[in-house]
């Protein structure tokens, strides 16, 4: 390897910057566009997915049969995205979701993904030590939920459509959408109505 | 070195789960490394490939997308995008 | 395995160790090399990202999402149940 990657990294992220826009490989308005098209996609979007399956069962079976399509259906852009998969959690078995090998994430519906997510003790817990690592988050599982972890390893992209958390009976797709977060969509937390 | 799961030395680190704010270049090398992909200039496996090339000490030492830029750099040299005697002297106008 | 895999496949994940040969990119985990599993669902076919990695000609293989009992990898595990996509070239029968 060439000593010149060790150099300082805002140092080569500057060479290499002037190094693409002199040769014509990208431009600085193509990345100033991609940053705000990047800083566009947040758990928002995942959790409006969420709410609109916990109303619409044709939209739930839709979702967990291709969740890039039903993200679609939302207006929300998944071109040039990987496969979206939906896990489903029921009142017996819960997903979590990890990337042990780098930090494969359902950016197109999360956004960029969390620091936790992208830890060595996130990735080398969540296949060993999963209960041990939810209580972390607060979250206590009980024993008879059965723990399905999800190593996202190659293709495809994980997200969790978690249970519609009880108290929320007559709410709106809004007020439902309100409740679910980040973690949620991932499988460390579960939505909580406060 | 990323081939992290269940490995035994992390099984003891608690997960940091505070949030922690992008900085401007973490967005800008994230934004280059999409715009590499997107022109078929680098394809993310050849990203991962290269961070993995990374020897473990800088890869512990290095954040997320400080290893990243390693990477799109190694590749731009490897490709011939641009050459290491061009990379020098466009890190010599950045000090 | 060549040929579509139905679920409930029993299969192993070769006992394989390319790191150790050579310069390449997997996407297969260390800890699953060896291990049994149950094919749960054919999620597609995608091109081989061992190739992709060096910008070689990548031909298309199947992607297995495959179920694993995590005490059957580590004694202390925690958790039922482990799925990872695996391509097709990494597992035999079992």
């Amino acid at each position: 390897m060439s000593e010149v990657l060790e150099t300082p990294s805002d140092r080569l992220l500057a060479a290499v910057r002037q190094l693409l826009t002199d040769k014509g490989v990208v431009s600085r308005e193509e990345i100033f566009e991609r940053i705000q098209a990047t800083d566009a996609a947040t758990p928002a979007q995942g959790a409006r997915m969420v709410a609109k399956a916990w109303v619409d069962p044709a939209f739930r079976a839709r979702m967990l049969a291709d969740g890039a399509k039903a993200a679609e259906e939302l207006g929300i852009p998944m071109r040039g995205m990987p496969p979206l998969g939906v896990l489903e959690d029921t009142a017996d078995e819960h997903n979590l979701v990890v990337c042990t090998l780098c930090s494969c994430y359902p950016r197109a519906v999360l956004g960029y993904p969390p620091f936790w997510f992208k830890s060595a003790a996130y990735r080398a817990r969540a296949v060993r030590d999963p209960r041990g690592l939810l209580r972390e988050f607060g979250t206590e599982l009980p024993q008879a939920v059965k723990l399905r972890v999800v190593d996202s390893t190659a293709d495809y992209r994980w997200m969790v459509l978690p249970l519609r958390p009880a108290g929320t009976e007559g709410w709106s797709e809004e007020q439902l959408a309100a409740v679910v977060r980040e973690g949620d969509m991932i499988g460390v937390t579960f939505p909580k109505v406060s | 070195m990323h081939d992290m799961g269940g490995v035994s030395k992390f099984m003891c680190d608690a997960v940091d789960v505070e949030p922690h704010a992008l900085s401007a270049f973490d967005r800008e090398v994230d934004a280059i490394r999409q715009l590499l992909g997107a022109k078929k200039v680098m394809s993310v496996d050849e990203l991962r490939r290269g961070i993995e090339a990374i020897p473990e000490p800088d890869y512990l030492r290095l954040s997320y997308y400080q290893r990243w830029i390693r990477s799109i750099t190694d590749n731009m040299l490897a490709k011939g995008v641009f050459t290491e005697a061009e990379l020098l002297a466009a890190l010599e106008d950045t000090k | 395995m060549s040929g579509l895999l139905s679920p409930g496949t029993k299969v192993r994940v070769r006992d394989d160790w390319p790191e150790t040969r050579g310069a390449c990119h997997i996407r297969t985990p260390h800890y699953l090399r060896g291990a049994e599993g149950v094919v749960e669902k054919h999620l597609g076919a995608f091109p081989n990202p061992e190739d992709l990695a060096f910008a070689r000609p990548a031909s298309r293989l199947n992607l297995y999402h495959v179920r694993f009992v995590p005490q059957a990898i580590w004694p202390d595990a925690g958790g039922e149940a482990l799925v990872v996509e695996l391509y097709e070239t990494w597992l035999e029968a079992a």
